[in-house]
């Protein structure tokens, strides 16, 4: 059975067996050009809000 | 012709002068005294740290934006205020001492009918033994608190690199220096810069990465951690932070105190007594920060300074500073006009300003060593802020001293982050996250303290993008450009 390249860090420490990694998908989507410019608009609109809120 | 005199020309000091000036216009006379001849835009230090940006990419001259502003510039440090005058003066003045190349040393006493104090912190290197003297970088690790410790930083992460690239093995290690750090942050966006460095030179197996901090669980960045909304749950920013560390191999300790700083090796008290030491080979500590020292006195030269500042050297503002033990804690406490109680003509802003107390849930080791980050104030806080105090001294002088002062409470007030590593436009990567608000109101929203809708955070491109275009924005507004007044704090 071949480990899942994105999960081997669990094994690499008690730590990190105890927390979350992401997988291909999480990781693509981080990097997916067209999802990001969406996200990228999504979070500016966020910001603003914040922003907006606290002045 | 009223005179405001603003101490520190960082963030929050310098966002105070160019509204109040704006605000003012030519009737009333705005001063500005840092010691600095330069203005840093301090989070991109992180990379001028790793070799991305250069120092004079991240900072420029003083002199010429204020010129054009017409704000009346001092090079120099403020070394005490005198809020009654002196024996044969009632007015109210403060004393200067140049940094001015050709001027070092002059002294100067200025008046002043109003006074803002955004000196920012004192960097105190000297609490941790090895760390450094006083507010003066020691020789065993490096800083990106400033431009030129970035700089510095740069140099020696290179170092490491070719002796990583020679096959030599190297530790690196970066977190907080002392038990009482906060700017966790800066530190957290550092050791993935390096990571994502070391990566893209080609040494990342040969780099143990390592993670020190004062905070008692990962994530906890001096505010007591948040809760953000992911895949439909609702979680703690533990886990969020846990998780980029063990995706990136990066090992961690906290609840650390660091004790003393040798060549190559720390030592360190953890929350639970224990001690223990760590090896380096390239190490980045924050230090803890301090008031810059300021001292002030009454009319017959007697010592003030306990009366206006906190024992800590920050400026005490219309806070609860009696709040007493961590469950009586409220929003509240939190200051909102930032005005002096016993002096109204005097305010302070940005990190200048004395906290009531910590975010985070205080915490020390069985030795009685404090082991919590103090509260963060720097960034969006500090330049909200500063506009709010500039707006209070502008209605003050215009409308008289019945003039209702303007409020920015951090338990109203949110913050935008974002944590980016690499400098690329399509090779980075940025953890941004927005909080809301900064201090966590319990009453007002009960489990989490915060407002979910509006505290998140995500990973991906979006965030490195907008960190960059932060750079370039913020810059541009400091720089007082056209529509500078357009770009929020």
């Amino acid at each position: 059975m071949s480990t899942r390249k994105e999960e081997a860090n669990f094994a690499k420490s008690d730590q990190f067996n105890l927390t979350m990694l992401p997988g291909k998908f999480a990781i693509g989507l981080r990097t997916c050009k067209i999802f990001q410019l969406f996200r990228f608009v999504v979070i500016n609109i966020k910001m603003l809000i914040v922003v907006s809120k606290s002045h | 012709m009223s005179r405001l005199i603003i101490m520190g020309g960082g963030v929050s000091g310098h966002t105070a002068a160019t509204f109040a000036k704006k605000w003012l216009g030519d009737k009333h006379e705005v001063i500005v005294v840092t010691p600095n001849s330069q203005w840093n835009w301090i989070p991109s230090n992180i990379w001028v740290g790793v070799g991305q940006m250069t120092k004079e990419q991240v900072t420029f001259p003083l002199a010429p934006v204020y010129k054009k502003a017409k704000i009346d510039y001092k090079q120099a440090k403020a070394v005490s205020i005198h809020p009654n005058g002196k024996a044969d003066n009632d007015d109210a003045y403060i004393t200067i001492e140049y940094t001015e190349d050709g001027k070092v040393g002059q002294t100067e006493e200025l008046g002043y009918d109003y006074l803002i104090n955004a000196t920012g912190p004192k960097l105190n290197f000297g609490a941790t033994e090895g760390l450094g003297e006083g507010s003066n970088l020691g020789e065993h690790t490096v800083s990106v608190c400033t431009a030129d410790h970035a700089e510095h930083a740069s140099h020696e992460l290179e170092k490491i690199f070719a002796k990583a690239k020679a096959g030599e093995r190297q530790k690196i290690l970066v977190g907080t220096g002392h038990g009482m750090c906060t700017c966790q942050g800066a530190a957290f966006e550092y050791i993935f810069n390096i990571e994502h460095e070391a990566k893209k030179a080609g040494v990342r197996d040969m780099i143990d990465i390592k993670w020190i901090s004062n905070e008692a669980f990962l994530g906890d960045f001096g505010m007591g951690g948040l809760h953000m909304k992911v895949g439909g749950y609702a979680v703690s920013s533990k886990l969020f932070a846990e998780s980029l560390f063990a995706e990136r191999n990066v090992d961690w300790i906290i609840g650390a105190h660091v004790s003393k700083v040798e060549a190559g090796n720390i030592h360190y008290e953890l929350l639970d007594g224990s001690t223990g030491e760590e090896s380096f080979d390239f190490s980045m500590l924050i230090p803890p920060f301090a008031g810059v020292g300021l001292k002030a006195y009454d009319k017959a030269g007697e010592d003030i300074t306990a009366t206006i500042f906190a024992p800590n050297g920050f400026m005490k503002v219309d806070a609860n500073y009696s709040a007493g033990a961590y469950e009586n804690w409220k929003a509240s406490d939190w200051p909102r006009t930032y005005q002096n109680p016993t002096f109204s003509n005097m305010f302070a802003c940005g990190i200048a300003f004395a906290p009531p107390h910590i975010i985070s849930k205080p915490m020390s080791s069985p030795n009685g060593t404090p082991i919590n980050p103090t509260p963060p104030r720097t960034g969006m806080p500090s330049g909200i802020i500063g506009k709010a105090v500039a707006h209070s001294v502008c209605d003050l002088i215009t409308k008289g001293d019945s003039a209702k002062l303007h409020e920015a409470s951090m338990a109203e007030m949110g913050a935008a982050c974002v944590a980016s590593s690499g400098k690329g436009v399509f090779n980075g990567t940025a953890a941004a996250m927005t909080v809301y608000p900064v201090v966590p109101d319990f009453e007002k929203y009960p489990g989490t303290g915060r407002d979910t809708d509006y505290t998140f955070g995500e990973i991906g491109l979006a965030g490195h993008w907008i960190k960059h275009i932060l750079h370039h924005l913020f810059i541009y507004k400091a720089k007082v450009k056209p529509g500078w007044t357009l770009i929020p704090e």
